[in-house]
């Protein structure tokens, strides 16, 4: 019937050898950097090498800096650690900013409210568990009418998003301190009642080890545990599911508790760990970032602990050239895009080879 | 009365923005692709018209506004079609994730457009904001005689030209997916492409057109903020990256109706600015009003899926990339 080939062909790889899937993306993250270094020649006429070399500056440069540039990677890489289980399920929870901030409020409430009466580790404890608590809450309600109605997930968690943040909005203008600042200020600055203890002399060395026992936490139960293999199945397939005698239902809705109450953990630690303030940036975009990180990573923790390195390396040094070079800190995240675009668009590369039409083929075709 | 006039007129130029933001991604959603880059495709639209008003303005000697205006309008429209050419390009033939790829659409865009909305005064030597005050006055300008009419003058005849147009675009999209043959192939494309694929439909060149189409109107949302609703200059402060969320959830409002995605746009405008004329608010409780909106929608969203009416449905195949290899 077709009087030629088309031009191009894409077949499904049948599995490509692990070193050559990261050669690929790896080729794709150099082609987004020179794409990057164009842009910023084009726009600054300065020499790239020396931009990079000033980011890595930004983001590296002091023990201070490398610290604060670990401290934010973990906190993006607690959220996406948070999204993974509910990606896997392929429920897509755009919702981690909301969650955040929920967590956030929690802990700041305690902060603001137990932090003359309560010890430090009283204040931590509890404020643990109620930023657990208010990130499950916002994480599940979609999971329940998604459960029972069937609701789309992507747009209820968004709208999820927006609601947080005018409730934050809302509690900052309550908390306000000094009144009139439309900000709460530094939180028990005097007493540091409630902050997390600097161990080792390191101020977030805690930060750090928390969330990293949550990536393997994460790691472990996702891979090892019955619920880790439910919810892969649902994510496969519900039918399969329903088939094997696994409750949809219940998955989803635990899936999602789980979800929200890591994320907001990281609102805990943003509050708690790093900020000690709350106001909309205590989220400020991460719970969209990390839905990137925890998508490119494949679920796979280990991977989103580099991915979340790289962006927030991006921002900080972003942040450094802006300063050096009279620029603003937003380059940061046009920076960012680009490569996560080279990034995205590597994937079909690994997942499918493309043949061009060759032209001794084509004679082959031509007498049929 | 005088309060209540204010009140519509503030709401329908705030409403203009987002419907704009809507009737494009209605276009986009209904060939199947989410595009969550919408508030990124706005500040691309936006920016690029200030940036091309600016050029035009600084190298014209005596910059006229019409002229101005047809430049930055075209430039508004290609930089926006541009943003969704990359999303379709990722998606479409990369078939790359939806979500992701709208995400990093808006980030991009938000930040392409705050750098060079930031500094792009200062890049070309001058000092301060920029500001294209000519051609922003002739995107205001409506017809002194008709909107001297009282306040029915004021109520429909004292905005400038982009107002007007977004409800034209609005009801013609609503003919072109419910009358047009070439709307009908679109939104089969949505529900199920595998049959219209079958039916000789090209998904594909579908797919495309309609996304870089929808981010073409979208981008105009963007446009009329920066040259209208803030008067020629730019902030960095993410507003319309707020109004961006706001138009898709504009969409879900309307479920999928351009036509319907008017007065809803109005209603969301109202919604957002009631607090400015209810006496005694703080300022705490009127971030709470600010949430309602969003609310609403969430509403919409849960009584739409509760009731399964099928014409009201979200497009079936939205969000799911279209492999022919692997029906």
């Amino acid at each position: 019937m077709t009087k030629h080939e088309p031009f191009i062909h894409i077949a499904r790889r049948d599995g490509l050898a692990w070193w050559r899937a990261w050669l690929i993306r790896l080729a794709a993250a150099v082609l987004a950097l020179l794409v990057s270094a164009l842009f910023i020649y084009s726009l600054t006429k300065l020499n790239p090498v020396k931009v990079y070399a000033a980011m890595w500056e930004g983001a590296f440069g002091t023990p201070r800096r490398a610290w604060i540039t670990a401290r934010d990677a973990s906190i993006l890489l607690c959220i996406g650690v948070g999204l993974a289980p509910a990606f896997m399920m392929r429920f897509w929870n755009v919702g981690a900013e909301g969650q955040v901030l929920m967590g956030g409020c929690a802990t700041a409430a305690v902060l603001i409210y137990c932090g003359r009466s309560l010890p430090t580790a009283a204040l931590l404890g509890i404020g643990l568990v109620v930023s657990l608590a208010a990130g499950a809450l916002w994480g599940v309600v979609p999971a329940l009418f998604k459960a029972k109605w069937n609701t789309n997930e992507t747009l209820f968690t968004l709208m999820m998003n927006y609601i947080a943040i005018q409730l934050t909005c809302f509690l900052v203008a309550k908390w306000e301190n000094p009144k009139g600042s439309n900000s709460v200020g530094i939180i028990n600055q005097q007493t540091q009642a409630g902050w997390f203890p600097a161990i080792a002399g390191k101020q977030y060395l805690l930060n750090v080890i928390i969330v990293l026992a949550v990536a393997v936490g994460m790691y472990l139960y996702l891979k090892y545990t019955k619920q880790g293999y439910e919810i892969s199945v649902v994510g496969e397939s519900e039918n399969t599911a329903r088939y094997a005698g696994i409750s949809v239902r219940r998955v989803l809705i635990r899936t999602m508790a789980i979800s929200g109450a890591v994320c907001g953990l990281s609102g805990f630690i943003a509050v708690a760990g790093a900020s000690h303030t709350i106001s909309t940036s205590t989220a400020g975009g991460r719970g969209f970032t990390a839905i990137i990180v925890a998508w490119m990573a494949k679920f796979n923790t280990f991977v989103m602990i580099l991915i979340a390195l790289l962006l927030v390396f991006l921002e900080k040094g972003a942040i450094q050239i802006a300063s050096q070079f009279h620029l603003n800190d937003y380059a940061s995240n046009v920076v960012e895009g680009i490569i996560l675009f080279f990034l995205l668009g590597s994937e079909f590369f690994i997942q499918y080879t493309v043949r061009f039409r060759s032209h001794k083929n084509k004679k082959e075709v031509a007498p049929s | 009365m005088t309060q209540l006039i204010s009140l519509l007129t503030s709401a329908i130029v705030f409403g203009t923005v987002i419907l704009y933001g809507a009737v494009g991604e209605i276009i986009t959603e209904k060939s199947g692709n989410l595009n969550l880059g919408v508030p990124g495709i706005m500040f691309l639209g936006g920016i690029a018209g200030l940036a091309a008003a600016f050029f035009y303005e600084l190298h014209a000697a005596e910059p006229i506004g019409f002229v101005g205006l047809i430049v930055s309008f075209i430039a508004a429209v290609a930089a926006s079609a541009l943003g969704g050419l990359i999303y379709a390009f990722l998606t479409i033939s990369l078939r790359a994730n939806q979500n992701v790829t709208g995400l990093t659409l808006t980030i991009f865009g938000a930040g392409l457009a705050n750098l060079f909305g930031g500094s792009l005064n200062a890049l070309a030597g001058g000092v301060g904001q920029i500001s294209v005050a000519t051609t922003s006055r002739a995107y205001r300008a409506y017809i002194p005689s008709l909107a001297g009419l009282g306040r029915v003058g004021q109520l429909f005849f004292s905005f400038g030209f982009m107002a007007y147009l977004a409800i034209v675009l609005a009801l013609a999209a609503n003919w072109f997916l419910n009358r047009s043959r070439v709307g009908l192939n679109l939104r089969a494309v949505g529900e199920d492409p595998a049959t219209a694929d079958a039916a000789g439909i090209n998904v594909t060149r579908y797919k495309y057109l309609a996304t870089c189409v929808g981010a073409g109107i979208s981008g105009l949302g963007g446009l009329y903020y920066a040259m209208d609703y803030i008067k020629g200059t730019w902030s960095t402060d993410g507003t319309i990256e707020a109004l961006g969320w706001l138009a898709v959830a504009l969409v879900i409002f309307a479920t999928w109706k351009p036509a319907r995605a008017i007065w809803s746009a109005y209603l969301f405008g109202v919604l957002y600015w009631a607090y400015n004329y209810i006496t005694g608010l703080s300022r705490a409780s009127i971030e709470l009003f600010k949430m309602l909106p969003y609310v609403v929608t969430i509403i919409v969203l849960v009584a739409v899926s509760m009731r399964r009416s099928r014409e009201s449905q979200p497009p079936k195949s939205l969000g799911l990339s279209y492999f022919r290899e692997e029906r």
